[in-house]
């Protein structure tokens, strides 16, 4: 073998390297959890067993269901609207749909609690107008869950399967026309197929969160296979079992994740680069249901949530709102920033890697399981990833180098903390990024390369160029989710390290909602910033 | 528990196996550790050292809003600085277990006994030997090896509408599986570790036969779905969705303060028996605490009557020192006889109590 050829053998395997960066980062905990099994506690399992092992999967499996065509059939609804049609109100609602992402799922949990409980303010109108033996809707049942979820998880489906639409262009659908296709058909023949990449990832996206979920589901007290794995935790002190739960889990996604795969279908649909586009124009009785179902959408799972969280504001006074606010809000923004860029970019090469062959498809999948692990277990698995770590290897080589520290070197540093959000997240970056990749010809590059550039000249001058989109709505993702996290920042945060997120908890852990109010606005206000700014960015 | 192991001892054993994951762990350690030590050298600018004021680290599940103000207190008294982070009392006992010998926490403060008993168990605590604490912290509110003392008392009682009950028709805990309160009794969900702490007291004095029987019969009286929280089951009883239900009393005091008219009021049950069941909150010193005589002072002051008043009157609670007496408002609620059985008793039969509450179908 040449030297040359090596070299280039070397820069080829170069592209595996965020991948397999990544998938030992998400190895870690998954590690700490599979180890688990080395002692099977068998105590628990049976107690599960015989107590309604079943009846928690089959909650699960109704929560899935409900959310995943929930969320679809909003989200996808909504996306060809804005992005296809012309109503009254469209260009705001394009950007206001997707504002429900920085609301918190366990926030939209307590505010929807608090107005449709028995004692809320809508079920006592209800009793007063139909008297007190009328039959009335109950919000802490499976519908108010899926509901509740599906109100927060929608955006994702929203966000990809509107980008996927924006990028097909008209000339496609103007060719079915053509071929005497009319615009219903048209949207399921043609438009539909091309986005159902965007459209799974996004699905993807929103199931694994509803199935890691704690926040929400315990404030309905409704019982999930999650809720399983914090009762094992909490109520016998088993972490193994817990944690033994919790491979099944992982077992479960990793399945659905290779189902993901598939269904994101293996015909090539790429981008048809047409940029020029005229939109449906909408009519009469047409526009009106356009604009009042967008309308609706945007109320329910907006306007209600953050204008009862005003009001709780306006009922507590703003007395909380201290000096110490101000540094919530810049630690909250700036961990999510840095974990939105490090997210990022660790899902451009992956990606890449992936694109140009280099990387095996099963890493890749497996570096989205952070993201399906419910949120306290992740963190004790990375936190006792780390401790092991600190002990093991970095607290000798410190010794060995003569640095002073403490025995702790990653845990309780911000590192740890990033780090567990780069593992959490991954996934959420990994989505956009994904399919903006697959709606890249292969002849882009291929002319690129024709015109004489190397494969490093075609990412930075193709790939990345097209990708800017992609990239930035995984940042804005990945951004908002790191500013919402609750359980990793609660157990890994360094001293002094609150967020806003923090302070939610410290309030709602006891019931005290109205207190909680004001954290929890303010951490929608942050969030509402870098979503209003990309899609203003993505309009251009 | 037979099913206890420590968190860590399933990592040792199969780590030898694969030579593949020992290297893992090496590549991403030294990637880890390259960006680990930019950031710590920002912190060391955030925390101050250790030995320059006896500065002390608390893990606290006790909130921050609640112990924030005592801490501040300390320093101003003391010139000690107190550092800590809030959390779940499973993640914090998890993380001082995974830490070990390298923890920098001194003490950790929990709510409920069933936790201070797990955080012993798993042997986080370290013995304290204190004149003062056992003078000022009543023998059945700290464990008997010493590992953690109470620090302030809640009763968890029974709660009724005033304008549907007379506290006439009420009498004990059991007596609320009576079939006059079919469809009329609340209760918050069993995964809440006051409720296992409950059951467990009820195991620990009736048996589990009966208890269990007990719970099957407040299931078949529950008016609805077991609540997440004991505030929003206090809202549901007054809008009459029920008319008793069980609650701790600080969630009835915080209710009362703002709404000072509402029409609830709390019942002492089981006057003449064993009394009312009694939960505290509480802390003890590491086991690998670093600045354990500092952790210790801290504790002592906390139990002491400076102390207990402000420490009880933030969360509406009782002080554990027998010598102070509770806010006014906690007073006006009235004397009791409390449950004297000992707090250790509610972690022991923790994991009884939620199979108990499982095989009831109490969820």
């Amino acid at each position: 073998m040449t030297s040359s050829n090596m070299l280039s053998r070397l820069r080829h395997s170069l592209w595996s390297v965020p991948a397999l960066a990544v998938a030992l980062m998400v190895a870690l905990p998954v590690l700490v959890i599979i180890l688990s099994w080395g002692n099977a506690q068998i105590d628990v399992w049976q107690h599960l067993i015989a107590t309604g092992l079943g009846r928690l999967l089959k909650n699960t499996l109704w929560l899935m269901l409900g959310v995943g065509i929930l969320v679809m059939l909003v989200g996808v609804t909504l996306a060809w609207l804005t992005a296809v049609c012309e109503f009254p109100g469209r260009r705001w609602l394009d950007w206001a749909l997707i504002l429900p992402l920085a609301i918190p799922t366990y926030v939209v949990a307590f505010v929807g609690l608090g107005l449709m409980s028995y004692s809320g303010p809508i079920l006592t109108l209800w009793r007063e107008l139909l008297g007190n033996d009328s039959w009335q809707p109950d919000i802490r049942s499976p519908i108010g869950v899926i509901l509740v979820m599906s109100a927060v998880l929608y955006p994702y489906v929203y966000m990809l399967a509107r980008s996927a639409f924006l990028q097909q262009g008209r000339a496609l659908l103007d060719a079915a026309r053509t071929l005497g296709v009319g615009p219903v058909k048209g949207f399921i023949k043609v438009a539909l197929p091309m986005a159902r990449p965007a459209i799974v990832a996004g699905m993807a996206l929103a199931l694994m969160e509803a199935l890691a979920d704690f926040g929400a589901v315990s404030v309905f007290n409704y019982d999930t296979f999650t809720t399983a794995i914090y009762k094992s935790w909490f109520g016998f002190f088993n972490l193994q079992a817990a944690a033994q739960l919790a491979s099944l889990l992982l077992l479960c996604v990793a399945l659905a994740l290779m189902a993901e795969q598939k269904l994101r279908g293996k015909k090539n649909v790429h981008n048809a680069a047409n940029k020029a586009r005229d939109r449906i124009q909408l009519r009469g009785w047409q526009a009106f249901l356009a604009s009042g179902f967008c309308l609706l959408i945007f109320t329910v799972t907006f306007v209600v949530p953050v204008g009862q969280l005003v009001v709780w504001v306006v009922q507590t006074g703003l007395s909380a709102f201290d000096a110490r606010f101000v540094q919530l809000i810049l630690h909250t923004f700036l961990l999510g920033f840095i974990a939105a860029i490090l997210v990022a970019a660790a899902a451009l090469g992956v990606s890449l890697a992936q694109r140009f062959g280099n990387s095996p498809i099963g890493l890749t999948q497996f570096t989205s399981l952070g993201y399906a692990l419910p949120g306290s277990v992740l963190a004790v698995g990375v936190m006792v990833a780390f401790t092991f770590l600190d002990r093991e290897l970095l607290a000798p080589m410190f010794n060995f180098l003569g640095i002073t520290h403490t025995g702790q070197i990653l845990v309780g540093s911000v590192t740890a903390l990033i780090l567990a959000y780069i593992i959490r997240y991954f996934s959420v970056g990994l989505g956009p990024i994904q399919s903006g990749l697959e709606r890249i010809r292969p002849s882009f590059e291929e002319a690129a390369r024709t015109l004489g550039c190397n494969r490093r000249q075609v990412v930075w001058r193709v790939y990345l160029p097209l990708l800017s989109p992609a990239t930035l709505t995984a940042m804005v993702l990945v951004l908002v989710d790191v500013m919402k996290e609750m359980p990793a920042t609660l157990l890994l945060r360094p001293f002094g390290w609150d967020t806003l997120a923090v302070r939610v908890y410290e309030m709602t852990s006891e019931g005290e909602w109205q207190r909680a109010a004001l954290p929890a606005l303010v951490l929608v206000l942050v969030s509402v910033v870098p979503v209003v700014m990309m899609i203003r960015r993505s309009r251009r | 528990m037979t099913q206890h192991g420590t968190v860590l001892s399933f990592l040792n054993a199969p780590l030898k196996a694969g030579t593949f994951l020992k290297l893992g762990l090496v590549i991403g350690a030294l990637l880890t550790a390259a960006c680990g030590k930019e950031s710590s050298s920002s912190e060391v600018a955030a925390v101050p050292k250790q030995d320059a004021g006896g500065i002390i680290t608390v893990y606290s599940e006790r909130k921050e809003h609640l112990i924030k103000p005592m801490f501040d207190a300390y320093t101003q008294k003391t010139g000690v600085q107190v550092r800590y982070i809030t959390d779940k009392a499973g993640p914090l006992i998890s993380r001082l277990q995974s830490e070990g010998a390298s923890t920098q926490a001194d003490m950790l403060v929990t709510v409920d006994a069933g936790n201070l008993w797990q955080a012993a168990e798993q042997g986080v605590l370290r013995a304290v030997e204190s004149p003062i604490l056992e003078a000022n912290v009543p023998a059945n509110l700290q464990d008997e090896n010493n590992l953690w003392f109470g620090l302030s008392q809640r009763a968890r009682t029974i709660i009724y509408a005033t304008d549907r009950v007379k506290p006439s028709e009420l009498s004990t805990y059991e007596a609320l599986a009576d079939s006059q309160w079919k469809g009329r009794l609340c209760l918050r969900t069993s995964k809440k570790v006051y409720n296992q702490s409950l059951v467990a007291t009820l195991i620990a004095t009736q048996g589990e036969a009966k208890t269990e029987e007990i719970i099957k019969g407040w299931v078949a009286n529950l008016a609805t779905a077991p609540y997440s929280n004991d505030t929003s089951l206090m809202e549901d009883i007054v809008a009459g969705r029920c008319d008793v239900g069980i609650v701790n009393t600080y969630y009835f005091g915080r209710m009362q303060k703002q709404t000072p008219d509402v029409k609830l009021a709390l019942f002492w049950p089981n006057q003449s028996d064993r009394g009312v069941h009694v939960n505290i909150s509480g802390a003890g010193i590491t086991q690998h605490a670093k600045n354990p005589e500092g952790a210790q002072k801290l504790l002592e002051w906390l139990s002491s009557p400076e102390a207990q008043y402000t420490f009880a009157e933030l969360n509406q609670e009782y002080p554990v020192h027998t010598g102070v007496k509770p806010s006014a408002q906690v007073l006006s609620w009235g004397e009791f006889k409390a449950d004297q059985v000992n707090m250790s008793s509610a972690g022991r039969l923790q994991a009884a109590a939620v199979k108990l509450m499982d095989r009831a179908g109490y969820r």
